[in-house]
């Protein structure tokens, strides 16, 4: 794979890193009672803690804690026994109490590992150097008013997991295969629903450009980009722009970055000398955050076939490409069909209709299997009536693209449409003595030696017969017939 | 009605038990006392319709036979904690209209428990001062005056107000903070009773927060005994309340039966001050005394950080004054002073609403946790945290006590020190430690200055341990058996 980007003074290697904020899935704040729910009316899931009214006081909400652990436990990595809530102070209208409680020197989990799948079933390891719990900030709002700007805070105050990488990721790519591998490992753990559109799943991505085995640049970070793709575009612009400042003699510097996804470019924020003072400390609301190893070993032993797993056991199992896997396994809910329908199946087979057909019908519509229109049993009957040769592979495209629109079983659109596989040696030989008499000119040709005339006789004989006769016994008979 | 308002708080228990009055008589009495001392400024905001329903309601109550722990006892709120529906200021400016849609946790406690609400009492802005001058509503006026002199002298702060409440008969007991020395120092300057218990034996839900790791909300009294009665209701565990502990309350006032036969009181040599007046060392040694004559050994001890713990705290507190504040900025609630652009709201809203300790503090704090100046600043005075109560627990492995002055001396004028804070702060040398440890501590009153000013005792104890702070304070009190009280000078005016 080509890894590197050409300038004018030669090849270029980007290195990237992500900081991704994940929401939290529980029903409570991080801090408060309040609801967590998405698309509320604006300021109806604020509790008194969330609005930093005078004497209210955080208290940690337990469930938020086991899911940082249960994601720390699916990354891999150290579950930190100990760890601390830090203020993060800074002024900013949706920001209530004037600080935000995060961890900064003593985080929940440590050092972990991300492993990327390729394309071409090809694996690359990502270190996660660390992921700790905050609290996400309100929402200001400056287009409902000319001269003033509202602020809705049920989002202040909801749990946020920020997972940190290593600066291991050399290509857009990578990146985008991090957020998405990252994205499953989530959603099987069920620690965070990944939906970037909702916000629920942001990425701050830090760039730099270097020579190859050159020591690291200095990097510009570019915040809150809400999409795997604008991560992506994001990256190839900001590397871009930093090799032509560079071979132009400038030098980097070291700031903030927003990505504008209309003009598909990155655009300064504030350099590192506007760069808030954060004045963390301890904050002395919270006592240091205790996890017992109890709880840690539950949680360990609840903990579901994660997609590195599952891609091993379905290659193992099943017999599938590793490519395959890898696809099916991103989802779940992708992994369940393939497995609901390869079970007592031509697991091969299986695996090219559920990753090929149908993965191809649902792009097309924007959906997921969840919502397919063709049902795992359904899509499994289609498969058994190849398997017994009762329709040829041809003949379940087109059964198949019944199925997408009528949602009928495929055992009753072959009966209906009389689409049952011709296996009648007879019946095939009369085809076949049909088309050879319609087509003496040819045969003639054939049997002086022009043998790429098989193929046409071939699709004569399937054209005749509607499709429908057995590819393999019109093959056999076609070349003893032609042989005279 | 002066026979209701000289009643302590045990004393109108047992007089309203007996039916020889009701809350509603009480309440008035105290009422009109409240009313009457409006030149001391001891109020904020008076409350007199709400204290007469309470009062009304605990009598409906008594009568049906249910009757708490503190039934019909009027009380005064120092105006840092939150009282819903009732306006709550910290005696800022910035907090210019604030009703909380919510009550703290002790008052709370307070009110299940039978009390009645005169009011709510001024203090220094935010409890940053040690004299109640730093209010935006105004200093509060010491009840005492020296004899033949008409000086007003400061109450001590921050719980000013309350301690003058209770000193004047305004109210029978009042609550207050100390984060460190609020309730103690201005305690010693009125002659009452201020304990400030345990971090962690109150719950801080609903108290406008100073300094978190320091604030605890304790009684202000007259007697020990109302101290024990009034402690036993505010304190208990609160899950709104992170750093509060869940660990049984006993009954303090059962517990003061014990006498201090046998107990060892340390003396802490660091505690005697460069420039102490003579007739505080001579209190301090007649407490000794006292405490010997009553059957308890007094050991010299040592705490050598203790000179360390005053310049620590004036990191530490304001520290986390600088980041507790940073919600006052003129949009949820309080002042806002309108601008333009954001920043400038809150800069224009801040300067208007924070007085100029607040403001010091603030700035003191910004700038120790600043990047670069953190480690040397606030790091350090952690460390030194740990080493002044690594200091205590040592010391208490001899001890069970440990009895030092309140305060290096008597309450001042009215103006004497506010235009030198490092003066003033130095008013705390004394208070400060304990909070800094985060243990129980008592002012207890001792004895009169030369001047004819109340002078207090304080007690310190291990962690969790008031019974035996509130035990030693008992003896003191019974023997120093001090009767003078303030003339009410104020009522004549």
């Amino acid at each position: 794979m080509a890894t590197l980007l050409h300038g004018a003074t030669g090849e270029w290697e980007m290195v990237i890193g992500l900081e991704v904020h994940a929401q939290v899935t529980s029903k409570a704040k991080l801090f408060s009672g309040a609801a967590t729910e998405f698309g509320a009316e604006p300021n109806t899931q604020v509790s008194f803690v969330d609005a930093g009214m005078p004497g209210m006081l955080p208290v940690i909400n337990r469930v938020c804690v086991e899911q940082a652990v249960r994601t720390g436990l699916g990354l891999k990595a150290q579950i930190n026994k100990v760890s601390v809530f830090d203020r993060k102070n800074y002024f900013y209208a949706d920001l209530p109490a004037g600080y935000q409680i995060s961890q900064y020197l003593q985080p929940i989990v440590g050092k972990g590992t991300i492993i990327l799948d390729l394309a071409g079933g090809e694996t690359r390891e990502v270190g996660i150097t660390r992921l700790h719990l905050e609290q996400d900030a309100g929402k200001s709002l400056h287009d409902q008013d000319p001269s003033s700007s509202f602020v809705d805070l049920n989002r202040a105050g909801v749990a946020l997991m920020e997972i940190v990488s290593e600066p291991d990721m050399r290509t857009a790519e990578e990146a985008g295969a991090y957020l998405r591998k990252l994205r499953s490992i989530l959603r099987y753990l069920g620690t965070c629903d990944g939906n970037m559109e909702q916000g629920s799943m942001r990425a701050d991505v830090n760039v730099s450009v270097r020579k190859p085995g050159a020591p690291f640049g200095t990097r510009c970070e570019i915040k809150n980009v809400n999409s795997i793709r604008y991560v992506q575009q994001a990256i190839e612009y900001e590397a871009r722009r930093q090799i032509d400042i560079i071979e132009d003699g400038g030098t980097i510097k070291q700031e903030t970055r927003l990505y504008d996804a209309r003009k598909g470019e990155t655009r300064s924020m504030r350099s590192k000398e506007d760069a808030h003072d954060y004045r963390y400390f301890p904050d002395p609301d919270l006592l240091p955050l205790v996890v017992q190893d109890g709880l840690i070993k539950s949680i360990a032993e609840s903990l579901p076939e994660l997609p590195d797993e599952k891609k091993a056991r379905l290659v193992r199992d099943y017999g599938i490409p590793l490519y395959d896997a890898s696809v099916l396994i991103l989802e779940k809910e992708r992994a369940d069909f393939f497995e609901a329908v390869a079970k007592g199946r031509d697991s091969k087979l299986s695996a090219n209709w559920v990753t090929g057909e149908l993965f191809a019908a649902l792009n097309k519509t924007g959906r997921d299997v969840t919502d397919s229109p063709i049902s795992a049993a359904k899509l499994g009957g289609l498969i058994d009536l190849i398997s017994d040769n009762t329709i040829s592979g041809r003949i379940a495209k087109d059964v198949f693209e019944i199925m997408l629109e009528t949602g009928k079983d495929a055992g009753a659109i072959v009966e209906e449409k009389g689409l049952r596989q011709v296996t009648d040696t007879g019946a095939i030989e009369g085809v076949i003595d049909a088309v050879l008499a319609a087509n003496a000119d040819k045969l003639a040709e054939y049997r002086s030696g022009k043998d790429k005339l098989f193929g046409f006789f071939v699709g004569q004989v399937m054209k005749q017969s509607g499709g429908k006769a057995n590819p393999a016994l019109v093959n056999e008979l076609l070349k003893k017939k032609l042989a005279g | 009605m002066s026979a209701f308002t000289d009643l302590t708080l045990t004393a109108a228990l047992e007089g309203l038990a007996k039916g020889d009055f009701t809350s509603v008589e009480l309440t008035r009495a105290h009422v009109e006392a409240v009313e009457a001392a409006r030149g001391l400024n001891a109020f904020v905001t008076e409350t007199p319709d709400q204290a007469l329903k309470m009062a009304a309601e605990s009598d409906t109550r008594r009568k049906a036979g249910t009757v708490g722990l503190m039934e019909g006892v009027p009380l005064a709120i120092k105006d840092l904690f939150c009282t819903k529906g009732v306006l709550t200021t910290a005696s800022s400016h910035i907090l210019d209209g604030f009703k909380p849609p919510y009550e703290s946790t002790v008052t709370a406690n307070l009110w299940k428990a039978g009390a009645v609400m005169l009011g709510k009492t001024n203090l220094d802005e935010f409890a940053m001062g040690s004299s109640n001058e730093t209010s935006y509503y105004g200093g509060v006026v010491n009840p005492w005056r020296k004899p033949g002199d008409n000086k007003n002298l400061v109450p001590g702060g921050s719980s000013g107000g309350s301690a003058t409440a209770v000193a004047a008969r305004l109210a029978i007991a009042a609550t207050g903070t100390d984060t460190g020395g609020s309730i103690r120092q201005p305690a010693a300057f009125t002659g009452t009773v201020g304990l400030k218990p345990t971090y962690g034996r109150c719950s801080r839900f609903g108290i406008v927060a100073f300094a978190s790791s320091l604030d605890q909300a304790g009684p202000m009294t007259r007697t020990i005994d109302d101290a024990a009665v009034m402690m036993r209701v505010m304190a208990g565990f609160d899950d709104k309340d992170s750093t509060s502990v869940d660990i049984a309350v006993p009954d303090y006032r059962a517990d003061l039966a014990q006498s201090v036969k046998g107990l060892r009181i340390g003396i802490p040599k660091e505690y005697r001050v460069d420039g102490m007046p003579a007739e505080i060392d001579a209190l301090w040694q007649q407490g000794m005394e006292w405490l010997k004559a009553a059957g308890a050994e007094v050991k010299d001890i040592s705490l050598p950080h203790t000179q360390y713990a005053l310049p620590a705290y004036y990191i530490v507190a304001p520290a986390e004054a600088s980041s507790n504040l940073a919600r006052y900025d003129g949009v949820r609630f309080g002042l806002r002073v309108p601008a333009d652009e954001l920043a400038d709201m809150y800069a224009q809203t801040r300067a208007a609403g924070f007085g100029a300790e607040v403001r010091r503090r603030i700035l003191i704090g910004t700038y120790v946790l600043s990047a670069g100046y953190y480690d040397a600043y606030y790091v350090k005075a952690q460390k030194i945290r740990t080493l002044i109560l690594n200091d205590f627990t040592k010391a208490f492995e001899s001890v069970d006590a440990i009895l030092t002055p309140t305060t290096p001396t008597a309450a001042f004028g009215l103006g004497d020190k506010v235009d030198d804070p490092v003066s003033m702060y130095l008013n705390d040398v004394l208070t400060v430690p304990v909070n800094m440890a985060g243990l129980p501590g008592l002012s207890v009153p001792a004895g009169l200055s030369k001047e004819g000013l109340p002078l207090g005792l304080q007690v310190i104890g291990k962690p969790f341990d008031e019974s035996t702070v509130l035990r030693v304070g008992k003896a003191i009190e019974d023997a120093a058996a001090l009767k003078q009280k303030p003339e009410a000078w104020w009522r004549a005016a």
